[in-house]
This record gives C-alpha cells, sequence and structure tokens, in this order.
C-alpha cells in the first residue's frame, strides 16, 4: 500500500512530460477539487460536522482575491491570503451561530446551505462586483499576478495544494486536535466528560477548513478567470466538494483524493456522453446516484475499503 | 481526624417544567470515600450527576468540588478540574479504536499525543482490554463496553469518579470482577460516588450509603444501618410492603 | 364576476401614513398570502409527516414538489387534464415515489449514523433536480389551467379564482388527511410508530410497511401541492431548493413532527413571502427566506409547538 501511494508520489510531478494536455488539465483538477475536499474533510469528514455550503468559503475566496488584484493591484500571490483570511471570517461567524445555538445534524446542514445561497444572492446584486453577469478578470499571463501561459504550473500548483492540504490532514489526524475532532463526530456529550472542549474545537475545525477553502478560492478565480455567483456560490459546488471525501472516505487522509480521482473521470464522462448545448448537468444526477450508492453499499467510502482490500 | 471535604452539595435544587427531580439535595463527600446513592427508579439520582458534572445545571443551590464552586461550568471543564463521569448507558466512540477512545481521556491530562497513547495502554493494560486495544469501540460486547467506559474516564486521572449504574446488564461473575476492579481503582487514589442497583455491590463498596426518594434524601449512614432502615424499604418498595415485614 | 376597476378608485379612505395604493397592496398581500398559505401547509405537512414519522428530513422534499408539477404540467399540455382534477394522479405519482424511496433506499440505513441519512436524500435531491433538468429543459414552464384566468372582486381586492380554489382544495386534503391519521386502522399505526417505533414493534406492527406508507403519503401531499400550484407560479427544476428551504423554514417554525405548527407554519410564512414580495426586489424576495431560516433555525428549533428534535 505504501508503496503504491510513493509510486504515485513520484510519477505525479512527471506526468506532465509524459501525457497530453487534455490529461493534464483533467490532472490538475483532480488535484484541485481534491484539495477541496481535503478542506471539506477537517470539518466535514472528522469532526463530522456536515456543510453543504462550502462554496461560499471558495466564493469569498474567489471574488476577494480577484477584486483586490483588478481593482488596487494587489498581487494574488498574497491575495490568496486575504481571501483565505476572510473566508476564515465567514466560516467562524457560521461556526459561532451554528454551534453556539446547538446546532446540530440537518440543522447545521440548513445554515450552511441558507448562507450560501444568501452569499449568492448578494453578490447576484452587488454591481460592482458584476452582479449576477459576474466578475471577469483579463488574461495577462504574469506570473506574479497568478497567471501564467504554460497550464503545466497550474497542475503544479494543483498539485502542491493537494499535497500540502493531506500531509496537513496527515499530521492533524495523529495529534490531539485529530483525535479529538474524530471522537466528537461520534459523540459530543461523551467528549465533554472527557475533558474536551467541543465548541472550541468544532471553531478550529471550521476555521481551519474554512481558510483553506477560500485559498482555494484564489486558485479558482485564477484559473477561470470569470466569476459567476451561481457557479462560485451555487450548490452544484458545494456538492462537488462534499463528495469527493464521501465517496473516497470522510474522516480519512486519502480519502478526498481517492474520492476526486473516481470522481473528475466519471464527470467528465456524464459531460460527454451527456452533450447538450447549454446544459452541463448530467455528471450531477451521476454524482446523485453515486452519493445514494455510497450511502447503501460503502459508507465508509471508497478508500477503507480499497485498504482493506489490499491487505488481504 | 477526618479527611478534607471533596464534594458538597448544599439545597441543591433542579426541576423540569412542573417536575421536581431534585428537591433540595445537600450531599457532603470527603476525600477517600466511597458512597452510594441508591433509591428507586425516578428518585433523581442520574439528575444529580447531571448536576454534579455540569451537564445540567441546577434551578437553585451550590455544588463545590474541592472547595471551589463548579455552578455553570461546563462539562469538560469540569473534568478538568478532576470529576469524571461514566454515563448509565454506554457511550462508546464506536468508530475509534479502542485504544483511540481511552486516549480522548488520557489527553485531557497529556496534551502531547504520544504521551496520551501511553497512559491509555497502561490504563487499557490495567483493566484487562489490551488484546482489543486496536478493534474498534463498536465491536465490544457490553462487559467489554463497561470496562471501556470506565477506562475511559480513569484516563483522565479524576480524584472523584462518578459511576451511573455500572452493573446494569452484567451477570453475577461479571458483577463480581466489576467489583474488585472497583476496589482496586479506589485503593488507588480515586474517591468514587456510584450510583447502582445492584445492592450486593452497593453493600460491599461503599463506605456509607445515600439513599434518595423523589429527589431529596431519605436517609444515609453505613450500609449495615440504611439497609435495616424501614423508611429504606418503604421507599423502595411501597408503603404496605413495610407495614408487613417487620424490621430485623 | 366583475372586472378591473381600478384599485384607486374602490375608494378606501387612506389610513394615517399609507396612501390607499398601499394599504391595498398590503391587503392584496395578506390575502394572496393566506390562499397561497393553504398549498404551502400542506407542503409541510407533507414534510412533517415524514419527518415525525421516521425522523428522516426529506432534503428532497422541495424537488418532489417540482415533480408534481412537471407532472401536472405533462397532463396539462399531453392530455389536456386540468391540475385541478390531474392533482390525484400526482399525488398517488409522488405516493408511488416517496414509498419506494423509502422502502428501497431509506429503510437500509435505520441504524446508521445520522449524516448518512442525510447525505442519502441530498442524492435523492441530486437525481431528481438533474433528472428534471434533464427532461424538461431549464427553461421557467407554468400550467395553463381554464380557472387560473378569472379573478372576482371583493372590495378593492381580487381573488384569483385558481388560488382560491388551490387554497379550497388543499384544506380539503389536510383535512382529509388528518382524517386518515385519527380514524383509519393505518393512519393509527403511523402515528403509533412515530411515537414509539419499539411499542409499535411490540403489537406486531409491520413497521417497514407503516413507515414506507407514511413516506408515501407525505409525499403524495407534496405531489398535490405541486399540482395545485403549477397554475400560478413558474417553475423550473432549481425552483425544488427554494420550496425545500420554504418547507423547513414552515416546519421549523411550526415545530418538527406537529402537523398543526405546519398547517399554522404554512400560513404564516406564505403571508411573511407575500409581504417580502410587495416591499422588496423581486431577486430579495429569496433572500428574505433564506434569512429567515437562519433566524428560525437558531432561535426557533423547538418551534410553536413541535417537540425538539435531538
Amino acid at each position: 500500500m505504501a508503496v503504491a501511494a510513493l509510486l504515485v508520489l513520484v510519477a505525479l510531478p512527471l506526468a506532465p512530460t509524459l501525457v497530453g494536455s487534455y490529461v493534464v488539465t483533467l490532472l490538475t483538477l483532480i488535484f484541485f477539487y481534491g484539495y477541496l475536499g481535503q478542506a471539506w474533510n477537517i470539518v466535514g469528514g472528522y469532526a463530522g460536522q456536515l456543510s453543504a455550503g462550502h462554496a461560499a468559503f471558495l466564493g469569498i475566496g474567489a471574488y476577494a482575491c480577484a477584486v483586490l488584484a483588478v481593482e488596487k493591484g494587489l498581487t494574488p500571490w498574497i491575495g490568496m491570503f486575504v481571501g483565505g483570511a476572510l473566508a476564515a471570517v465567514l466560516g467562524t461567524l457560521i461556526g459561532f451561530l451554528g454551534f453556539r445555538f446547538g446546532l446540530r445534524g440537518f440543522y447545521f446542514v440548513l445554515l450552511t446551505v441558507a448562507f450560501a445561497e444568501i452569499c449568492r444572492i448578494v453578490a447576484s446584486n452587488v454591481d460592482a462586483i458584476g452582479g449576477a453577469v459576474g466578475y471577469y478578470i483579463t488574461f495577462t499571463g504574469d506570473p506574479r499576478q497568478f497567471q501564467f501561459q504554460d497550464a503545466r504550473a497550474y497542475y503544479y500548483i494543483a498539485l502542491v495544494l493537494m499535497l500540502g492540504a493531506t500531509g496537513l490532514v496527515a499530521w492533524l489526524e495523529r495529534r490531539r486536535f485529530g483525535v479529538y475532532l474524530s471522537a466528537i463526530r461520534e459523540d459530543e456529550g461523551a467528549c465533554e466528560a472527557l475533558g474536551v472542549d467541543t465548541f472550541r474545537y468544532k471553531m478550529l475545525a471550521m476555521m481551519l477548513s474554512s481558510f483553506l477553502t477560500g485559498i482555494g478560492g484564489a486558485f479558482y478565480a485564477f484559473y477561470v478567470f470569470s466569476l459567476q455567483p451561481a457557479s462560485v456560490f451555487g450548490i452544484p459546488l458545494s456538492v462537488e466538494i462534499i463528495i469527493r471525501a464521501v465517496v473516497g472516505g470522510a474522516g480519512t487522509v486519502a480519502g478526498p483524493i481517492v474520492g476526486s480521482f473516481i470522481l473528475s473521470p466519471l464527470a467528465e464522462l456524464a459531460r460527454h456522453y451527456f452533450a447538450q448545448s447549454g446544459w452541463h448537468g448530467a455528471h450531477l444526477i451521476v454524482y446523485g446516484a453515486l452519493l445514494i450508492a455510497v450511502v447503501l453499499f460503502l459508507p465508509e467510502g471508497a478508500y477503507p475499503r480499497l485498504a482493506r482490500l489490499l491487505r488481504r | 481526624m477526618t479527611a478534607p471535604t471533596l464534594l458538597e452539595t448544599r439545597g441543591l435544587v433542579k426541576h423540569f417544567g412542573g417536575v421536581q427531580a431534585v428537591a433540595g439535595l445537600d450531599l457532603t463527600m470527603a476525600e477517600g470515600e466511597v458512597l452510594g446513592l441508591i433509591g428507586p427508579n425516578g428518585a433523581g439520582k442520574t439528575t444529580v450527576f447531571n448536576l454534579l458534572s455540569g451537564f445540567l445545571s441546577p434551578n437553585s443551590g451550590s455544588i463545590h468540588f474541592r472547595g471551589r464552586s463548579v455552578r455553570g461550568l461546563k462539562p469538560h471543564a469540569i473534568c478538568r478540574l478532576g470529576l469524571a463521569r461514566t454515563f448509565q448507558i454506554v457511550r462508546p466512540f464506536a468508530r475509534l479504536s479502542v485504544l483511540d477512545n481511552v486516549m480522548v481521556g488520557a489527553l485531557a491530562r497529556h496534551p502531547e499525543a504520544p504521551r496520551a497513547r501511553e497512559r491509555a495502554r497502561a490504563v487499557i493494560e490495567g483493566l484487562g482490554l489490551g488484546p482489543k486495544a486496536s478493534q474498534p469501540a463498536g465491536g465490544l460486547t457490553l462487559p467489554e463496553r463497561k470496562r471501556l467506559e470506565l477506562a475511559r474516564a480513569l484516563a483522565t486521572e479524576p480524584t472523584l469518579l462518578l459511576l451511573d449504574e455500572v452493573m446494569a446488564g452484567l451477570n453475577a461473575t461479571e458483577i463480581a470482577t466489576l467489583v474488585a476492579l472497583i476496589g482496586e481503582i479506589h485503593r488507588g487514589g480515586v474517591s468514587i460516588l456510584l450510583i447502582e442497583h445492584n445492592m450486593r455491590a452497593v453493600m460491599a463498596l461503599s463506605h456509607r450509603i445515600v439513599v434518595l426518594n423523589f429527589g431529596e434524601t431519605v436517609t444515609e449512614g453505613p450500609p449495615a444501618v440504611v439497609a435495616n432502615d424501614p423508611r429504606v424499604v418503604e421507599a423502595y418498595l411501597g408503603e404496605d410492603y413495610a407495614a408487613a415485614s417487620p424490621p430485623r | 364576476m366583475a372586472q378591473g376597476r381600478g384599485r384607486a378608485e374602490a375608494g378606501l379612505p387612506a389610513p394615517q401614513g399609507l396612501t390607499a395604493i398601499d394599504a391595498t397592496l398590503v391587503a392584496q398581500a395578506l390575502l394572496n398570502g393566506v390562499l397561497f398559505g393553504g398549498v404551502f401547509s400542506l407542503m409541510a405537512v407533507g414534510l412533517t409527516l415524514i419527518f415525525g414519522v421516521m425522523r428522516v428530513v426529506n432534503f428532497a422534499h422541495g424537488d418532489m414538489m417540482v415533480w408534481g408539477m412537471y407532472l401536472a404540467w405533462l397532463m396539462a399540455t399531453r392530455a389536456g387534464v386540468d391540475p385541478y382534477l390531474g392533482f390525484v394522479l400526482c399525488a398517488a405519482a409522488l405516493f408511488v415515489l416517496g414509498f419506494l424511496v423509502q422502502r428501497l433506499l431509506v429503510q437500509r440505513i435505520v441504524d446508521a449514523p445520522h449524516e448518512m441519512q442525510i447525505l442519502l436524500m441530498l442524492g435523492v435531491a441530486l437525481v431528481l433536480e438533474n433528472t428534471a433538468l434533464l427532461l424538461f429543459g431549464p427553461e421557467p414552464q407554468r400550467v395553463r389551467s381554464v380557472l387560473a384566468r378569472s379573478t372576482l372582486w371583493l372590495g378593492p381586492v381580487f381573488v384569483d379564482v385558481a388560488r382560491l380554489i388551490a387554497f379550497g382544495v388543499a384544506a380539503l386534503l389536510t383535512l382529509a388527511l388528518s382524517l386518515f391519521l385519527f380514524r383509519t386502522d393505518l393512519g393509527r399505526s403511523i402515528r403509533a410508530a412515530a411515537d414509539n417505533t419499539y411499542g409499535a414493534l411490540v403489537i406486531g406492527t409491520d413497521v417497514q410497511r407503516v413507515y414506507a406508507a407514511a413516506f408515501g403519503v407525505g409525499a403524495a401531499c407534496v405531489g398535490a401541492a405541486g399540482a395545485l400550484v403549477s397554475p400560478l407560479l413558474p417553475f423550473s427544476p432549481p425552483t425544488g431548493l427554494q420550496l425545500s428551504v420554504a418547507s423547513f423554514n414552515i416546519v421549523i417554525i411550526g415545530g418538527m413532527g406537529s402537523l398543526l405548527g405546519a398547517f399554522v407554519g404554512g400560513l404564516l410564512v406564505a403571508v411573511a413571502e407575500s409581504l417580502g414580495a410587495v416591499f422588496l426586489k423581486p431577486s430579495l424576495k429569496e433572500l428574505v427566506s433564506f434569512s429567515l431560516l437562519v433566524l428560525i433555525l437558531l432561535f426557533r428549533p423547538a418551534g410553536l409547538f413541535g417537540r425538539r428534535a435531538s
């Protein structure tokens, strides 16, 4: 198992020189969504606080970084951290409201969805950032402005993001932070009786998760170059994020990555097969069916099952 | 020379809507004691535990643990002060391993994970759960889960341990084993407050017994005295029975 | 049937601080709200039934309602069936859907951690919404009903006959539902299972069948509601989310698990939304909905009538 992981780790940086640009793009997306899934994994997988509104953090990070770059000339290399910080502010707010008011499970999910939708509606109505039509960034190809002519640059950045987030989660998993989060997911009351300040740890998880997702938003903005409130704050994006962790294995280190490797190609296939003018939602049907299938037959996710199979 | 007071409640009151669960309880516990809390179902015993451990806040009255008021503190803060509890219906972290379960408790005293893991292992061995350390807690049998619950609470290195009906659902052999274990724990320096229905266990372990009914103390004293008190018989079995059976 | 004389000519004395037009608008909105509320109530009652019995939070509720709307649309455009008659078929079709969802999907994960159930229903919602998108396209539709074009004038305010009928039918259905729950054996079994699953099992209730029936009935409510509302509201697949949010709003205000609460809540929320539309830009109406949801979540998870769901 470890050998396989090592091989993959060595192969990935070499891939762009070996494969065509289509595969490079696909892999870039796999890494990027794997990164987002990993960020979600912290609060949704480990801490067990399902958030169906993580797109809000991505959206804030994206808009903040983009607007600062275009209006104030702030390089996204710094802007991404500002975006992340702002996303973390929203994350802190949502976490505070949710956890202080004792919202669990379904209620918390609703809260996150409500905030994401509120962000979307507000963004659609603020003309200064383009309103419903969207915010556009002119492509200059200047690396100092986080813009690259060569698609391979995005590949490596996305790879670094994914590995970085995964490394962080792997590190946290073994420490008190990770153990506490997993226990909180199982039974908060029992945790409290054992000296765990559940509010504090849930908040920390939420803040970290939203911060990382916000940074992801900056990448998104300078990869896609156009931001529409409906795409960037919408539920489909939140679903993309959740599903990678859930299908791959929520609460495991490799889960979101495995999930992304499964889902992105699947989504591409669905897109091609159902190619219809103007409608890109076919992959969502596949996602929905997959979610159902995973919940019914593979609740721990693909990675833990795979790991067990390979161990035999 | 009397031991210092470990736990003291004065006039503790808790009601839910119209129901008075705890009606002015005065309880004192000395360091090193094993105090048994008995009474019929609905007498308010678990409510008292919830009040002591911070899961419920009293409507009035005071709770002092090691000389300081713990009223209004959250459960995790009270645990850190040295008061740990188990739950009547065990609550293992099902998807975590036995070791990780106990480690959560150990982390309360040892924030560094490796050290906490060591301590957890020691506690697990001490309670005979060593072979199961890496198994998910969800797969344990009931007696094993009870011991896990105990191990977790112990790992927080408490001064006072609240045990809520640990014997429930166990057979005679399992009970005897658990009684011996609790005795060992007590000799290790932990004071114990236990709620129990199993009279043999309560008599065997307790220095003193408090009998609760309708949220207040009916009587208290050493086990032998309390067992023969007609008011106790009455509380459990009703007035008619008490009238029918003469005191020994 | 009086046809449109301008409302300003209706001659209401102007209340202090408001012109006659404003007051009429508000009164109109109130009336529209109440009438619409009947359908909202039916929708919410359906959700409460599903939640109250099985503790399943039906994330796909709004999407099921949208399917009710599309079925009504299909019947109207392909078979010429007026939605105010065709709602029965919609209810039946959605009953089957609900029954199957419960029997085939939800039943399998009764013992699983709660997050699993949320994810499952999210998956169902995705499938329903995007299948509708695939089959019917993203353009908003509306159903033409013969009755939808007529209006009654009550002084300065007018009443959509369509809305009136929708309200009437919805109210009748809710009444029928309560009769079903309180007077029939199956209904009683459903209520018993809701209160005490183990007790119901002990006395030999086929709990699986009861659960499936409950989900089916809940879905049927929403199917009927969808058909009734289809002439009144332009709808497209994304409408599903808005309707789900509205349902949750209502059910949480009224109290999770309380049928009466769902009914009253439906009227309240519909009126609130209606008034909101008077004073706000249309695009902000959704904002009110979601903000209301946040406030309700924070301050009223127990609801007006209901038991707190843990």
